[in-house]
């Protein structure tokens, strides 16, 4: 028998390619949470490129960047945009502060879709940010 | 396993003397696996002649179908066995996001479309929407995998014993990519699941490099995208299918050997046109 990797979701694949093509800052993860791409806006606010990057459970996301709220107390995945969109399946929205790699804090707004490939199939979730205009 | 082509044309039927040695019919591919249980890939005009052989076939057949483009299934209710008291129908397909399969069919047979609608239908159909993982039909494991193609849209894996055929007649792997397709992880690739190390690839050849250019997003391949991506997943054969409906019999064998020229292959492996007609037993 032969192992194979087993190709992502078209809505997936999609996404991504979407996100690659935007000046907007995006971030896609799929349904559970593992982060599976961001573009070169991203790479901006995150301070590293995503091909030094690989895929990163929600755990792991510290390895690449922290995330507190606008007070400064760390936020964890669940009540990120992202983490939100994924449990209730909803869109969600939010401003946060992130500190990348680079070591730099920006405070950001965050708009989190679920990706439906149908009515009853999440496979993802895309996160569009951008620098929050109060920051 | 046998696979026997009916139609290859691609977007619309094509008859006439610039077409006669591949054929005018569109998509349609009859398999026969080991048991007798017969699949019918895509019910595009093709599907008219092979119906004819069906009458009064002893058994279920399974049309599946890859999407709901006219050229896939613009065939259907010229389908003998449609119209046969007693036959055992079995549609396999993509849902949309909203609609199931019937609801889709259902959707083109009917007025003003067409005049009848599918509760005319004497046989007994069924109708499913395809998995979403494998699942059995007779002696073949079938897998359906969704493909970039506008609109919902799947390509088949069909697997029995060591066989294995991969169908995805319409198809656009190539779009957005900024890295050609062989540098893509398999992962990332659409279709990859569908057409990964089997033993005969049929794939949408439809464009040239250049006419691709001009038709980024209409969801079609060029011959070069469809050698390249056969390459990427480790297909053993290549089968050009779909062929342009602009394209005279001359046109389609130079396309194709430009596609021996990118892949020469060995023993006999290189990529072939399809055509109606053709034959291909695997072992």
């Amino acid at each position: 028998v032969v192992e194979r990797p087993r190709q992502k979701s078209i809505v997936l694949i999609l996404s991504r390619e979407l996100s690659s093509k935007l000046a907007t800052a995006a971030f896609v993860t799929d349904e559970h949470g593992e982060l599976v791409y961001f573009n070169e806006a991203a790479e901006e606010l995150l301070g590293r490129p995503f091909s030094e990057t690989a895929a990163l459970a929600p755990d792991e996301w510290g390895d690449l960047f922290s995330v507190q709220s606008l007070e400064g107390t760390p936020v964890p995945f669940e009540e990120m945009p992202a983490g939100i969109a994924r449990a209730e399946r909803r869109p969600a929205h939010g401003e946060l502060c992130i500190t990348g790699g680079d070591g730099v804090r920006h405070r950001i707004a965050v708009t989190a879709l679920p990706l439906f490939a149908h009515a009853d199939e999440l496979v993802g979730i895309l996160s569009v940010f951008w620098p929050s205009p109060r920051g | 396993l046998e696979a026997i082509v009916w139609g290859c044309r691609g977007s619309l039927a094509s008859p006439g003397a610039a077409t006669v040695r591949y054929g005018g019919n569109t998509s349609c591919v009859e398999v026969r696996l080991d048991d007798g249980t017969v699949l019918v890939l895509d019910a595009g005009t093709g599907v008219r002649e092979l119906g004819r052989t069906l009458v009064g076939h002893d058994g279920p057949i399974h049309v599946l179908l890859t999407h709901m483009h006219l050229d896939h299934v613009e065939g259907l209710v010229f389908f003998a066995p449609f119209w046969e008291p007693g036959a055992e129908l079995h549609f396999w397909g993509p849902r949309s996001p909203l609609h199931t399969l019937e609801e889709r069919i259902s959707r083109y047979l009917s007025p003003p479309l067409f005049p009848l609608q599918v509760a005319d239908s004497p046989a007994q159909l069924h109708f499913h929407d395809v998995p979403t993982g494998p699942w059995r039909i007779g002696s073949a494991t079938i897998r359906a995998g969704e493909v970039l193609h506008p609109g919902p849209t799947v390509g088949y894996r069909i697997e029995e014993g060591a066989a294995s055929l991969a169908y995805i007649p319409d198809h656009e792997p190539a779009l957005g990519l900024d890295a050609d397709i062989e540098a893509v992880s398999p992962d990332w690739l659409p279709g990859y699941d569908v057409a990964a190390g089997v033993t005969v690839l049929f794939h949408d050849a439809q464009l040239t490099v250049e006419e691709y250019d001009a038709r980024v997003g209409w969801g079609h391949s060029s011959v070069d995208a469809a050698v390249a991506f056969a390459k990427s997943a480790g297909a053993e054969r290549l089968v050009l299918f779909h062929h342009d409906p602009m394209r005279g019999d001359d046109d389609v064998e130079r396309l194709a050997a430009h596609a021996q020229s990118l892949w020469p292959g060995e023993n006999g492996s290189a990529p072939r046109p399809a055509y109606e007609g053709m034959r291909l037993s695997l072992p």
